[in-house]
């Protein structure tokens, strides 16, 4: 069963094969016995989950089942789960128990999926190996001591070692994208203002942006079905029509005009990776696509204006965090200050301090119009660039990242190495554009994926393109050893 | 040497929204602590604002009541800074796109005189929690019931001279939001709270004095000691050849003390920048115009309508028409005690002077305007006198009985108005009297007669056991004795 897909297991659960309790525990067993190889979990919520199981089989009784119905999958340590503790990958929040449901895990409660627990991750969504989690660095399936990516690293690893079918992700700089191409997943960054940030802990407002994680296409847009949707609690989400994201997966792709944008096609690029992707764009021209260089001129800029704005941002929404009402406390606050330095020193690790100090020195009096001010600039600038080339082409394709997984420890002495992992993803999100990670390859062993970057709210096409994709290709099919 | 002093004010108007600015949690005052504070309010990690309408309404009706510009695009802001009772670690507020722009209010001086207070902006913000430092064994509590409600936070120009100017724009002010009905206007709860900044500078001097900013003043008065203090303050300094410090002060009303809180030094950096969790608000023309239709009488067009409709003095029609309240209780004692003037004498007087006393509201006395005019209605039509009228009022006030009429009848209150009784009555009292009535017919001097006249009254009102009409009496008598 574990091999199965979302689809497949909605499949055997509806016809009666199977139920979710038997399911559910199939997959805890599982996860007990395998995830000590990945450290993907941070918290496996078996009793919650059973629960789940059991009312998702009353909920099929009674008629009401969904495609998700008494399908198991996990969440990202990002969204907040009523009564299951909520990290963040953080000592901050090590014994945090929210007494509500983020708008996500709310969605996936209604529809009657089981939640097996909640997945490793960077802190506070900050890193791109998964190794600045406060309850340890996550193993990719693929490759002993490789990173998984990250911020989603735990998700990743866990959708490709089979532990679940699927889990949820989010996504500020590439936090989805990277580690689904660095694990061999599929990966969906929606545009922002799609899926509700309600309950997903900030990291950067005007950049979070929640999606799936899955195996395939197919399951990327299940999830889709459930995560996407306005909701009044977030007033930067929304309101528009949701589709049925897995109802236009079959569509053909003649004609589909696809677009390379130079700048990603660059030296920082390795020749391996490189013809990987070229190799996947060829596969498209097989199934009808035409293909032209376009280019993104002010792209160089964005890890530097992603860099001002994601910490300035940052800065603020983790103030919160002061020891005052929730969260860790320092021992014996002998005063208010000792309490706020302490609990932040102790509670916060070494890279989340790096981006609040960052953030607030690009705030401070005398920098805001150098550097905030320059760097919004920048955005709008970047957001123009993708507008222009959307004129000319449907999708644009790209490298995810520019290397392969790398080895754990190789680039957390230098925080600059580490950040130009994002160099293909993080203009997305400034965009604030849709964008997926499709298996595409290997490079010694090791995934590779293929960037399909979409127009506002294209994401039933970007499914559509990857699910098109994955009927001629079994990259995403491939299972680590 | 003389001075000019030099005051702008900001003022923090707590907005009368049922529920906060950015949460469903409810705004009422008094609840026990921390049980009007939901995830919202309390920052739990991945809750979001979402902006409460009625504020925005709230803000531009103040800007339309007080000439203002309405900001078209309104962006919040995050105002970061770390306090217990802050718990996002920032206020959300705005700064560069506030929705009130630059209006003015003009002020009554009691020379007669008017004068135009330039507004510089209001802005919308949500107000902090309460720090409770007492009761908790060298710890702080906190409350987050506060936190979150909405605030309109005004700032002036430096246009007002005087302590007298700065509590006339303050009053103003104050029956400006009571009577659009956007703050209850309750000073002892914190619904408004005044920031005061006070500068010195040599008379007829064009360049402004550094200036202090004496914060949180919840009164009137405080408000008027704090400015004549800082002023004294200042002024020592100055004339000894000292240099004033910019800086925030706190007044102690209670010891007329103030104390530094915090230098320009010391000041926080607040690296404010544009709140990502809320899109820039659009106000179009027919959410103003909308506004526009809901407001209500203000206290200016409130008083010349006093003037014009119940023939009022300037005066009477100041003092009754600037408290939207007091205004309404006025015209309901007219409605129903047809005299004008004596309702605002009573309104005025009896009526006011028992709120005081008492400290009550308007809204929190014991008697309606019906009440009271009936009770004007008795005293015109002769059947009260003065003294009997207070008697009633207090049978009234104290729940005793609640119809005039039946007050008047159980404790035969009602005056002797026949002229044929009292006349009797003069007669026998001045026949039992006869030195007087000689002394009073020899006496030239006409303050002595009237004196020697109130002399009689005692025994007539004796004789009439309370019940003659004075004015009766004093004119039957006057006729009888040749005055």
């Amino acid at each position: 069963m574990h091999n199965k897909s979302v689809a497949e297991l909605s499949k055997e659960l509806e016809s009666g094969k199977i139920s979710s309790v038997e399911l559910t525990q199939q997959f805890l067993d599982r996860l007990k016995s395998e995830d000590g190889k990945y450290n993907s979990f941070i918290t496996i919520s078996a009793d919650q989950a059973l629960a789940e199981a059991k009312a998702a089989d009353e909920m099929r009784a009674a008629g009401k089942a969904t495609a998700w119905t008494g399908v198991p999958f996990a969440h990202k340590d990002i969204f907040c789960t009523n009564g299951v503790r909520t990290t963040c990958g953080s000592k901050m929040l090590e014994n945090f128990v929210p007494p509500y449901d983020a708008t996500v895990t709310a969605n996936f409660k209604a529809a009657g999926a089981v939640c097996l627990g909640k997945t490793n991750m960077d802190e506070f969504a900050m890193g791109s190996s998964n190794e600045s989690s406060f309850f340890g660095a996550v193993t990719n399936p693929w490759g002993d001591k490789r990173v998984p990516g990250g911020s989603s690293g735990g998700s990743a690893a866990a959708v490709a070692a089979r532990l679940v079918p699927a889990a949820t992700g989010t996504d500020t700089g590439g936090s989805i994208r990277q580690p689904a191409a660095l694990c061999g997943i599929t990966g969906l960054k929606p545009t922002y203002g799609r899926v509700s940030r309600y309950g997903m802990i900030a990291f950067a407002s005007s950049l979070d942006q929640g999606g799936p994680m899955a195996r395939t296409a197919e399951d990327a847009a299940l999830m889709m079905n459930v995560m996407a949707g306005f909701d009044p609690k977030d007033s930067t989400c929304i309101d528009r029509e949701v589709p049925d994201y897995t109802a236009t997966l079959n569509e053909p792709l003649k004609g589909l005009k696809i677009g390379l944008p130079k700048e990603y096609f660059s030296e920082q690029l390795s020749p391996a990776m490189e013809e990987q992707v070229r190799n996947a764009v060829r596969e498209y021209e097989k199934l009808g696509a035409t293909v032209k260089e376009v280019s993104l001129p002010n792209a160089k800029l964005a890890i530097a204006a992603y860099y001002v704005i994601a910490p300035a941002e940052a800065s603020a929404n983790l103030s919160r965090f002061d020891g005052a009402r929730y969260g860790y406390r320092c021992e014996n606050p002998k005063d208010l200050m000792d309490m706020y330095t302490r609990t932040r020193a102790e509670g916060f690790g070494n890279e989340v301090k790096r981006r609040i100090l960052v953030g607030s020195y690009a705030l401070s009096a005398g920098y805001f119009d150098a550097y905030y001010l320059k760097a919004q600039k920048v955005r709008r600038l970047i957001q123009q660039d993708f507008i222009n080339a959307f004129k000319e082409v449907d999708v644009m394709m790209s490298p995810v990242s520019p290397s392969p997984a790398f080895v754990q420890g190789e680039k957390t002495t230098d925080p600059v190495t580490m950040y130009l992992e994002d160099v293909f993803t993080i203009a997305i999100n400034l965009a604030g554009i849709p964008a997926m990670s499709v298996p595409a390859g290997f490079v010694n062993g090791l995934p590779v994926g293929l960037q399909i970057i979409g127009d506002y709210f294209s994401e039933a096409r970007l499914l559509n393109a990857a699910h098109q994709f994955q009927q001629v290709t079994d990259w995403h099919q491939r299972e680590p050893q | 040497m003389q001075w000019d002093i030099v005051i702008g004010l900001e003022i923090h108007v707590q907005l009368a929204t049922k529920t906060k600015i950015f949460s469903g949690s409810s705004t009422a005052f008094g609840a026990e602590p921390n049980t009007q504070a939901n995830a919202v309010d309390l920052a739990m990690p991945g809750t979001l604002p979402v902006p409460n309408e009625q504020a925005f309404r709230y803000a531009v009706m103040f800007g339309l009541a007080t000439n203002s510009e309405i900001g078209r695009r309104s962006v919040f802001e995050r105002k970061n800074y770390f306090y217990p009772d802050l718990p996002k670690g920032y206020q959300t507020t705005q700064l560069e796109q506030p929705i009130v722009g630059p209006g003015h209010v003009d002020i009554d001086l009691s020379d007669g005189s008017t004068k135009r207070v330039r507004i510089h902006h209001a802005h919308l913000e949500e107000d902090a929690g309460k720090s409770l430092h007492e009761d908790y064994h060298g710890m702080s509590g906190i409350d987050l019931n506060r936190a979150g409600t909405p605030l309109i936070e005004v700032v002036t120009e430096p246009d007002m001279n005087s302590a007298e100017e700065a509590v006339a724009f303050a009053k103003k002010l104050h029956s400006l939001v009571t009577s659009l009905g956007i703050c209850d206007g309750d000073m002892s709860q914190g619904s408004m709270r005044f920031d005061v900044n006070i500068s010195l500078k040599p008379k007829g001097s064009d360049t402004l004095g550094t200036r202090t900013e004496t914060k949180n003043l919840n009164s009137f008065r405080f408000m008027e000691q704090a400015i004549a203090h800082e002023v004294e303050r200042q002024m020592d300094i100055l004339e000894d050849g000292g240099e004033i410090i910019q800086e925030t002060r706190l007044y102690n009303g209670d010891r007329d003390e103030s104390r530094s809180m915090r230098s320009k030094e010391e000041a926080n950096d607040y690296r404010y920048f544009p709140c990502p969790d809320l899109l820039p608000v659009e106000i179009d023309d027919s959410f103003i115009e909308e506004a526009r239709a809901r407001l209500p009488e203000l206290p200016d067009a409130r008083r010349a309508r006093f003037k014009e409709q119940y023939g009022l003095n300037d005066y009477d029609a100041g003092i009754l028409s600037a408290d939207a309240k007091l205004a309404g209780f006025f015209e309901e004692t007219v409605e129903h005690g047809k005299d004008a003037k004596l309702a605002s004498n009573w309104v005025q007087g009896e009526f006011s002077a028992r709120l005081n006393a008492e400290e009550k509201s308007v809204a929190d006395a014991p008697i309606t305007g019906a009440q009271l005019g009936a009770l004007v209605t008795r005293i015109a039509d002769n059947t009260l006198s003065s003294s009997g009228a207070k008697k009633v009022f207090e049978a009234l006030w104290t729940g005793e009985n609640d119809d005039v009429d039946a007050i008047i009848d159980a404790k035969g209150l009602k005056q002797v108005s026949d002229t044929g009784a009292l006349e009797a009555m003069v007669d026998e009292v001045l026949a039992g009297m006869p030195d007087q009535v000689a002394q009073f017919q020899g006496e030239e001097d006409p303050k002595k007669r009237k004196k020697m006249l109130g002399g009689f009254m005692g025994p007539l009102m004796k004789a009439s056991k309370g019940q003659g009409n004075p004015k009766l009496f004093n004119e039957i008598l006057l006729r009888k004795l040749g005055g």
